[in-house]
């Protein structure tokens, strides 16, 4: 047998080829084909929050309805059913289709500028995220159009509402696309997360070392481990419920042999890490805002990101805190107290952190610095009232009571929304070249600050009193009515401050009043602020090197031998990736296959149409598959540039 | 904007903080969650291994269904591929196409038996007259030990066939003249994936299958 040898490393013939087997859009596309096929990150970054704030105005127009209902006792506004659909699909939505998005927005943008990178690792896998977040929130609600409309289950799905058997309307759909939306908003963060974590091991600028990172590009980090090994357990705890609804499996019948106590294990196996996924990104947003606006260094940079790290490894071993109440027994609820008590420690560490950093500063309260002082403050009392449920006693007592809607809203608005809107207002002049309204920013922060407290703060002494949370209405006599009229009036004040805020993120870039912000508006530390604003496609004409934690503080105020340096540019120039239809159509064939799926049980009304649910099944998978094979094929492609000499 | 742009395309590896190649990181960080998925299943098997055991007081012995001989022969089958991985990944790196194209062969068909294994066992199963095994009984009663079974195994058989599919489209790619040592990390990235299935099965193996024997 003739040994056939392969040819060694030159490549460069074959890429001519692969671009004659499907056109790829070129170098200079404008318009909306740019928006489709565009792989770079800022792009993306832009596309996420978009969409993440439309969601937020949608998901807030359901809060809205549930306090309009909760405005005074035996109200109508909302049937029963409405009042389940409404807080669930509220819940759904802000979870994973505002804050995660929003969080996912910012690492794109900013973290491949805050290691000196041109890209992250897989530019056309990030895309494919963007259209699969895109896909699953379409796919949640559209479940309004189903038959029984919206799930009806709360966010957390609990065995046995999901139960076929016990649908309140017959051939309730709502949980099938519950069940779906999450596979595929599962997929996109699964897969930006493999990203992330890519791009921050192996894509740093020389110099930048582990220990350079900024903190916000080490919450990335961590917030990307936290997901890769979190989501697998919603993601088999779902593939089981939609074998129990669609084949008939027990896993959670108990009818049959199954526990519904198994949903909520795994359930809260993902669900207590996602909460540090939902608030380390806003942690590491505020860990870059307050020492630019305090004029100080951060203090206790190793213990911030050690004390994050321990958070992330910690959060994997308190799920079973949500659960105090199911009866685990003694060993099992001690076990889960202890170690929820000992997770407030690190917690404590950042706050203490953040202060020392303002401490003796000369701080500059910007619309910014007021978000994350909103944050640092508000987080602090949702923590306090998380303390307090680390007792298994007086949890017991707050099970289901309103207390508890008003601990995990402090931490969720008065937490991650504020970092995240102090992200905005901080990084925005970087996104648009543009400095915001000053005056509007702190108009909305007082807004939604106010708003904000006079909704969930009555809510803790609700909740005392006694009033049930997820329930549709209350009698008479229990005086409920005040503290609810002012929780009402306060979640209005604060959907005008988000609104309000919404629309100048959104104007920003087109608003023709607003000044040039220049390279470095605040005056900050960090290696974005060393480009121009805007940033250009290519972010770094030369690559930089690194040579303190500091860099663009360095750059204006340190010594000489901790400026960076630049490398020279090669003869080939930037080297940028081509554009590519291939994951949006992955994404769309993605999307039609699920649609497929969840029809497959009105296969008798499909006579009407021009495919049967499987087929339109099959069709689906097989864009999907033919848009990995073309994707595969073309291979990265790519174009040069060569920026000028003085060009950043 | 003044960039004189050129549309000349290089597509040397570009060089990374760690000195790994970003595909390799990528395919680890996705082979730890993987782990997390599979751990699931395997946990919610062993959770109701015990607990299903009996249904309606009369116990239900699973060993009467099972073919272990069948099971052990398909095991050492899977096992056995792992070599043929790694010597056609040994063989792309030094260039040798026949024996990379061999390999991928064997790979392929000793997956493919296993899989041809699986599918006998589950029709086996589920119409073993007087032992149905389905996805929601055992003999007519209910059960959830064919729930987990099912779709612990079936996913990872999903697995395996995934690998197979994408062995095959090396085994194409490798007649269209274009494959070259640029190729070798991503076949690489392909055999850490099968060997990583290959250990999960070993894994599965003695949990699902000899545990019935000895406990």
């Amino acid at each position: 047998m003739s040994t056939e040898s392969l040819k060694y490393l030159n490549p460069e013939s074959q890429t001519d080829l692969k671009t004659k087997v499907f056109p790829r859009p070129g170098q200079n596309t404008t318009g909306v084909i740019n928006w489709l096929t565009t792989i770079d990150h800022k792009k993306i970054g832009v596309m996420y929050g978009m969409a993440a704030l439309f969601f937020l105005i949608l998901g807030g127009v359901e809060a809205l309805l549930i306090r309009s209902q909760l405005w005074n006792h035996n109200m109508d506004i909302l049937s029963n059913r409405e009042y389940n659909q409404m807080f669930t699909m509220h819940g759904t939505t802000m979870v994973f289709l505002v804050i995660m998005p929003l969080s996912a927005a910012f690492f794109n943008f900013i973290m491949p500028l805050q290691i000196g990178a041109r890209d992250v690792a897989f530019p056309r896998i990030n895309t494919l995220s963007l259209w699969c977040f895109i896909a699953g929130g379409l796919i949640l609600n559209l479940s309004w159009f189903c038959t029984g409309g919206s799930p009806a289950i709360g966010w957390f799905g609990y065995a046995p509402l999901t139960d076929t058997r016990f649908a309140e309307v017959l051939g309730d759909m709502g949980p099938d696309f519950w069940i779906f939306s999450l596979q595929i908003l599962g997929l996109a963060s699964l897969l930006a997360s493999f990203n992330f974590i890519t791009t921050i091991i192996n894509m740093r600028a020389p110099g930048m070392t582990m220990m350079r990172l900024p903190v916000f590009t080490w919450m990335t980090l961590i917030v990307s481990f936290l997901i890769i090994l979190a989501f697998p357990a919603i993601t088999i705890a779902l593939v089981e419920l939609m074998f129990d609804r669609t084949y008939g499996t027990n896993f959670y019948d108990f009818l049959e042999g199954g526990k519904p106590h198994l949903w909520q294990h795994l359930f809260w196996i993902f669900g207590h890490p996602e909460v540090y996924i939902l608030i380390l990104p806003a942690m590491g947003i505020i860990s870059e805002i307050i020492p630019v606006f305090s004029r100080k260094p951060l203090f206790g940079y190793g213990l911030i990101i050690f004390s994050g790290a321990i958070i992330g490894f910690m959060g994997f071993a308190v799920w079973s805190h949500h659960m105090f109440t199911t009866g685990m027994g003694i060993v099992a609820t001690s076990a889960f107290s202890i170690l929820t008590m000992l997770i407030a420690i690190p917690t404590g560490v950042k706050i203490f952190n953040w202060i020392g950093t303002m401490w003796g500063g000369r701080i500059r309260f910007d619309t910014p610095m007021l978000f994350a002082l909103g944050f640092i403050t508000m987080f602090m009392v949702g923590g306090f009232t998380g303390i307090m449920h680390s007792s298994v006693p007086i949890d017991a007592q707050h099970q289901d009571s309103y207390f508890v809607v008003a601990h995990f809203h402090y931490v969720l608005i008065g937490g991650a929304l504020f970092g995240l809107f102090a992200g905005f207002y901080f990084w925005l002049p970087k996104l648009t070249g543009k400095i915001l309204s000053e005056k509007l920013g702190k108009f909305v922060f007082t807004l939604m600050f106010l708003g904000f407290n006079l909704t969930f703060f009555p809510m803790h002494y609700l909740g005392m009193i006694g009033q049930p949370r997820r329930t549709h209405s209350y009698n008479e006599g229990h005086g409920f009515e005040t503290w609810n009229q002012i929780a009402t009036v306060g979640a209005f004040i604060l959907g005008v401050g988000i609104a309000v805020g919404v629309y100048q993120f959104v104007t920003a870039a087109f608003n023709k009043k607003l000044k040039p912000a220049g390279k470095n508006p605040w005056d900050a530390r960090t290696l974005e602020w060393t480009l121009s604003s805007p940033v250009k496609e290519y972010n770094f004409a030369r690559t930089p090197i690194i040579k303190s934690r500091d860099q663009a503080w360095e750059n204006n105020y340190g010594d000489k031998d901790k400026h960076s340096e630049k490398e020279p540019l090669g003869d080939h120039g930037v080297h940028m990736p081509d554009r590519s239809w291939c994951p949006l159509i992955s994404g769309i064939g993605l999307f039609v296959f699920v649609l497929g799926m969840l029809f497959r049980k009105t296969i008798e009304v499909s006579d009407n149409f021009l495919a049967t649910p499987y087929e339109v099944a099959i069709g689906g998978c097989s864009v999907f598959i033919l848009g990995i094979i073309m994707w595969s094929l073309e291979g990265p492609g790519g174009y040069h540039l060569f920026p000028k000499e003085n060009e950043e | 904007m003044s960039e004189a742009a050129a549309h000349a395309i290089d597509h040397h590896e570009p060089e990374t903080s760690t000195g790994i190649p970003n595909k390799k990181v990528l395919m680890w960080a996705f082979l730890g969650s993987d782990c997390m998925f599979f751990g699931t299943l395997i946990s919610t098997h062993l959770i109701y291994r015990k607990i299903s055991a009996t249904v309606g007081g009369n116990f239900l012995d699973i060993r009467e269904i099972f073919d272990i001989e069948l099971t052990s022969f398909s095991t050492f089958i899977l096992l056995a591929s792992s070599l043929f991985m790694a010597l056609a990944v040994s063989a792309i790196h030094k260039g040798n196409l026949t024996s990379t194209r061999w390999m991928l062969f064997g790979t392929i068909v000793f997956g493919a038996i296993f899989l041809g294994c699986q599918v006998y066992e589950f029709t086996h199963f589920v119409h073993a007259a007087g032992n149905e095994l389905t996805l929601s009984s055992y003999r007519g009663e209910p059960h959830v030990f064919g729930s987990t079974f099912y779709v612990l195994t079936g996913t990872h058989g999903t697995h395996v066939a995934i690998g197979v599919f994408w062995l095959i489209g090396w085994l194409i790619y490798s007649f269209t003249g274009k494959m070259s040592t640029a190729d070798a990390m991503d076949i690489e990235c392909c055999g850490l994936y099968w060997h990583f299935v290959d250990i999960v099965w070993i894994l599965i193996f003695p949990v699902v299958y000899l545990m019935e024997y000895a406990f």
